[in-house]
C-alpha cells in the first residue's frame, strides 16, 4: 500500500495532474442533475470505449482485403476462440451506441440543454451523432458480405445523383470504377482511423464544454433563460444547492454504464454476431439486400417516395435537417427550458419517433418488395381451387407461372407490392380485369405481350372466383343491356342530338 | 532589436518561418490531393472502359435472355470475387442483342429475369422492367442500363468497366439515346 502511494506521489510530482483531476471530479453540479435522466452521455462514452477495445481486438484477426475479409470473418465466427463473442459485442455495441446517442439527444432537446450558453455543446454533439452514424455505416461495409456489397451500390447510386459532381463522388467513394478491393480499403481507413480520430477529438471538445459551462440544471417551468442573466443565475444555483460531481452524481452514471455493458454482453451471448451473410460475389444475384437496423427507416423512405421526389428529397432533405439542427440553439437560445412549457418540442419528438418507428416497422416487412420466389415456393391454398372448373384451375396455374403471386397475395401469402386479390372480383368486372392485365397501369406492368388470349381468359376466369362467399362479384350493369338483342335502347342515348 | 513598424527581429523570423511552412504545406498538398483524386482522374482519361468478351455466341440462344459474367477490365489481385460482374444478355432475334447491367436503375440492386412473365424484377424496392429493358413500374426513373456490344469471330463483346449509376449511366447508353434524335 505504501509503495503504491509512493509511486503515485512520485508520478504526480512530475505530471502534476492530480490537483486538476481532483478539481474536475469534484466540480459542483446542481443537486437535481444527479438524476437517472442525466446518465446517457456518460453511457455513450463508455460504449464508445467498448467499441474501441473490441474494434482493436477484431483488427487482430480481420483482413481488410476484398478477397479475404469475408473469410476472416468466418474464421472469427467459427475457429478463433471466442471470436464470435468479440464480433457480437462490437456489433451489438454499435446498435446500443446509436440508440444511446439518440436517447441522449432527445433528453438534451426536451430539457432545453441546447439553449444559451450551451449552443456549441449541442452543435458538437450533433457532429458526434453524424460521426456515430458514419461509424455504423462504414462498419456495416467492413462486414464485407452480400448486404455490404449491395449496400455500397445503393450508397453509390444515391451519391451519383448529386448534380454535376455525382459521378466523381461515386469514384471517390468506391476508390475506382467498381465496388472492389480499393472500396473496402478506404472504408477500413475511415472506420478505423479517420472517423474514430474525429470522434475522439469531438468527444474531448464536448466534455471540455460540459465542464466549462456546467451541466444543464434541471429545467423548472417558469425558470426562463435570458442571455443577460443566465450565467449569474447558474452560478448562484450551484453555490446555493450544488454537490460535487464525484461522488454525488457519478454513482448513477457508473451503475447505468454497468447495466448497459451487461445488456450488450447479454445480447451478444444470446443473439450472437451479425452475419456475415453470403460472400460478396456480385455474380450471386439470388440475394435480397437489406440495410442494418438503423438504416431501415431510410430504406422505407426510398421505397415509398414518388420517383420524381426521390432525388430532391435525398439530396436536400439531409442538408435541411442538419442545418435546422445546427440553427436550433441559435434561433431558440432563450426562453423556457421545461418540456412542460414546450408543447411543440414534445410534439416534434413524438412525431419523429412515431414516423421513424412506423417506417422501421414497414421496412421490416418491406411490402414494396416483390417476393421473388412466391411463384415457385408459395402454392395457392386449396380453398381457392376447390370446386373450380378446369378453365379456372388453368387460370390459377397462369397466376403462378406468370409470377403474379410475387406481387399479389392470396390468403395473406405472397407479395404485397400490388393489392391483395382475395376479393378482386368484388372490385373489378371481368372486362376491367382483362384491361388491367393486358395494359397494366397503376404501378403494374402490362402483360399484353406475355399472355396469350387463352391464358388471359383462363386467368380472368380464375380471378372472377375470388370473392367472399356472401358477396357477389362485380358486374357491368350496362353489359346485359348492350348484349341483349331484345332490349330497347334508352331514347336519350339513341338520340342523334347527343352525338354531334 | 526593433524594426520599423514595431516589429521585433524575433517576430519577423517567426512570421517568415510560418510563411515558409505554409508554402511547403501548399507544395506538399499538391501530390496528396492528386493521390486522393486519382480514382476520378483515372476515369476521366477513359481508363476504365474496355471491350470484354462474354463468351461464345452459342451460349445465348435466339429469343432468350441469359445471365453472363465477366472479369472487370480494371482489377487488382486482392479484389477477390468482387471483380466478377454479372449482366443480362438478351438475344433479340439471332442478329440483334441487348446487354443489360445487373444493377437496377433505381439504386443498383441486382435485378432478376423471369422468363415466364418476361420481366426483370428488383428485390430491393420493387422496380420492374420489360424484356427490352424499358421501365415497367416501380421507383426507377428510367430503363435498365445497357452496354454497347459488338459481335466478333463468334464472340459477344461488350464495352464495360465501370458500375453504372443513375448519375453516371453507361457511356454507350448515352450514344444510344442520342441516335434517334439525329
Amino acid at each position: 500500500m505504501r509503495l503504491i502511494e509512493n509511486i503515485g506521489k512520485w508520478l504526480d510530482a512530475r505530471l502534476q495532474l492530480g490537483a486538476a483531476i481532483r478539481d474536475t471530479a469534484e466540480h459542483p453540479v446542481p443537486r437535481e442533475t444527479a438524476s437517472w435522466f442525466y446518465v446517457f452521455g456518460s453511457a455513450a462514452f463508455v460504449v464508445f470505449i467498448l467499441q474501441i477495445v473490441t474494434g482493436i481486438l477484431l483488427a487482430l484477426i480481420y483482413v481488410p482485403s476484398a478477397g479475404e475479409a469475408w473469410n476472416s470473418l468466418q474464421a472469427l465466427n467459427h475457429s478463433v476462440t471466442l471470436g464470435w463473442f468479440i464480433r457480437a459485442m462490437h456489433g451489438w455495441g454499435s446498435d446500443f451506441m446509436v440508440a444511446i446517442v439518440l436517447i441522449h439527444m432527445v433528453q438534451v432537446f426536451l430539457f432545453g440543454a441546447y439553449k444559451f450558453p450551451r449552443e456549441l455543446t449541442w452543435v458538437v454533439g450533433l457532429f458526434l451523432l453524424l460521426l456515430t452514424l458514419g461509424m455504423a455505416f462504414t462498419g456495416q461495409v467492413l462486414r464485407f458480405d452480400q448486404d455490404a456489397y449491395w449496400g455500397l451500390g445503393i450508397g453509390a447510386s444515391i451519391a451519383s445523383r448529386v448534380p454535376v459532381l455525382g459521378p466523381s463522388i461515386v469514384r471517390l467513394m468506391l476508390g475506382g470504377p467498381i465496388i472492389a478491393g480499393a472500396t473496402l480499403s478506404r472504408f477500413f481507413a475511415l472506420h478505423v482511423f479517420a472517423i474514430p480520430g474525429l470522434l475522439l477529438a469531438f468527444v474531448a471538445v464536448h466534455l471540455v464544454l460540459v465542464l466549462k459551462l456546467g451541466i444543464n440544471e434541471w429545467p423548472m417551468p417558469g425558470r426562463v433563460v435570458r442571455k443577460a442573466t443566465y450565467v449569474k443565475e447558474y452560478h448562484e444555483l450551484i453555490k446555493k444547492d450544488g454537490i460535487p460531481f464525484v461522488p454525488g452524481a457519478v454513482w448513477k452514471d457508473i451503475f447505468f454504464a454497468a447495466a448497459i455493458l451487461l445488456a450488450i454482453a447479454a445480447c451478444a451471448i444470446y443473439f450472437g454476431p451479425f452475419g456475415p451473410s453470403g460472400p460478396p460475389d456480385p455474380t450471386i444475384i439470388q440475394t435480397v439486400p437489406r440495410p442494418d437496423y438503423f438504416f431501415l427507416w431510410l430504406y422505407a423512405v426510398l421505397s415509398l417516395l414518388p420517383p420524381s421526389l426521390e432525388t430532391p428529397a435525398l439530396l436536400i432533405g439531409p442538408v435541411v435537417i442538419i442545418l435546422g439542427l445546427i440553427l436550433l440553439p441559435f434561433v431558440f437560445g432563450e426562453g423556457e427550458k421545461s418540456w412542460r412549457r414546450r408543447p411543440i418540442a414534445v410534439l416534434t419528438i413524438l412525431l419523429v419517433a412515431v414516423a421513424m418507428g412506423t417506417l422501421t416497422r414497414l421496412a421490416q416487412n418491406a411490402p414494396w418488395s416483390p417476393v421473388m420466389d412466391a411463384w415457385s415456393e408459395i402454392p395457392i391454398s386449396p380453398e381457392f381451387l376447390h370446386n373450380r372448373t378446369a378453365l379456372e384451375r388453368q387460370g390459377a396455374l397462369v397466376f403462378q407461372l406468370k409470377q403474379c403471386h410475387n406481387c399479389h397475395s392470396l390468403d395473406n401469402q405472397g407479395g404485397k407490392r400490388g393489392p391483395a386479390l382475395d376479393a378482386v372480383a368484388v372490385r373489378l368486372t371481368p372486362d376491367q380485369m382483362i384491361r388491367q392485365v393486358i395494359q397494366g397501369g397503376g404501378n403494374m406492368p402490362s402483360y399484353g405481350k406475355n399472355l396469350s388470349p387463352a391464358e388471359t381468359t383462363a386467368l380472368v376466369a380464375f380471378l372472377e372466383t375470388l370473392h367472399p362467399a356472401a358477396q357477389s362479384p362485380a358486374r357491368d350493369a350496362s353489359r346485359s343491356l348492350a348484349l341483349d338483342p331484345d332490349a330497347v335502347p334508352p331514347q336519350s342515348v339513341a338520340s342523334p342530338s347527343r352525338h354531334p | 532589436m526593433t524594426l520599423p513598424g514595431g516589429l521585433t527581429r524575433r517576430d519577423l523570423f517567426m512570421k517568415i518561418g510560418i510563411g515558409l511552412n505554409g508554402i511547403i504545406a501548399v507544395i506538399l498538398a499538391v501530390p496528396v490531393v492528386r493521390y486522393l483524386l486519382s480514382p476520378i482522374s483515372h476515369g476521366r482519361k477513359g481508363g476504365y472502359d474496355a471491350w470484354i468478351s462474354l463468351g461464345d455466341l452459342k451460349q445465348f440462344p435466339s429469343g432468350q435472355t441469359r445471365l453472363a459474367t465477366y472479369r472487370n477490365p480494371v482489377v487488382n489481385p486482392w479484389d477477390g470475387y468482387t471483380a466478377d460482374i454479372a449482366c443480362w444478355v438478351r438475344n433479340v432475334d439471332g442478329k440483334n442483342f441487348q446487354v443489360f447491367a445487373i444493377n437496377c436503375a433505381h439504386l443498383g440492386c441486382p435485378v432478376r429475369w423471369f422468363p415466364q412473365s418476361s420481366l426483370f424484377l428488383c428485390p430491393c424496392h420493387g422496380g420492374v422492367y420489360y424484356q427490352d429493358g424499358s421501365r415497367a413500374s416501380g421507383p426507377p426513373e428510367r430503363g435498365l442500363f445497357e452496354y454497347k456490344y459488338r459481335l466478333e469471330t463468334g464472340q459477344l463483346l461488350i464495352q464495360a468497366g465501370e458500375m453504372p449509376t443513375p448519375g453516371q449511366p453507361l457511356r454507350s447508353n448515352i450514344v444510344r439515346e442520342i441516335k434517334p434524335c439525329a
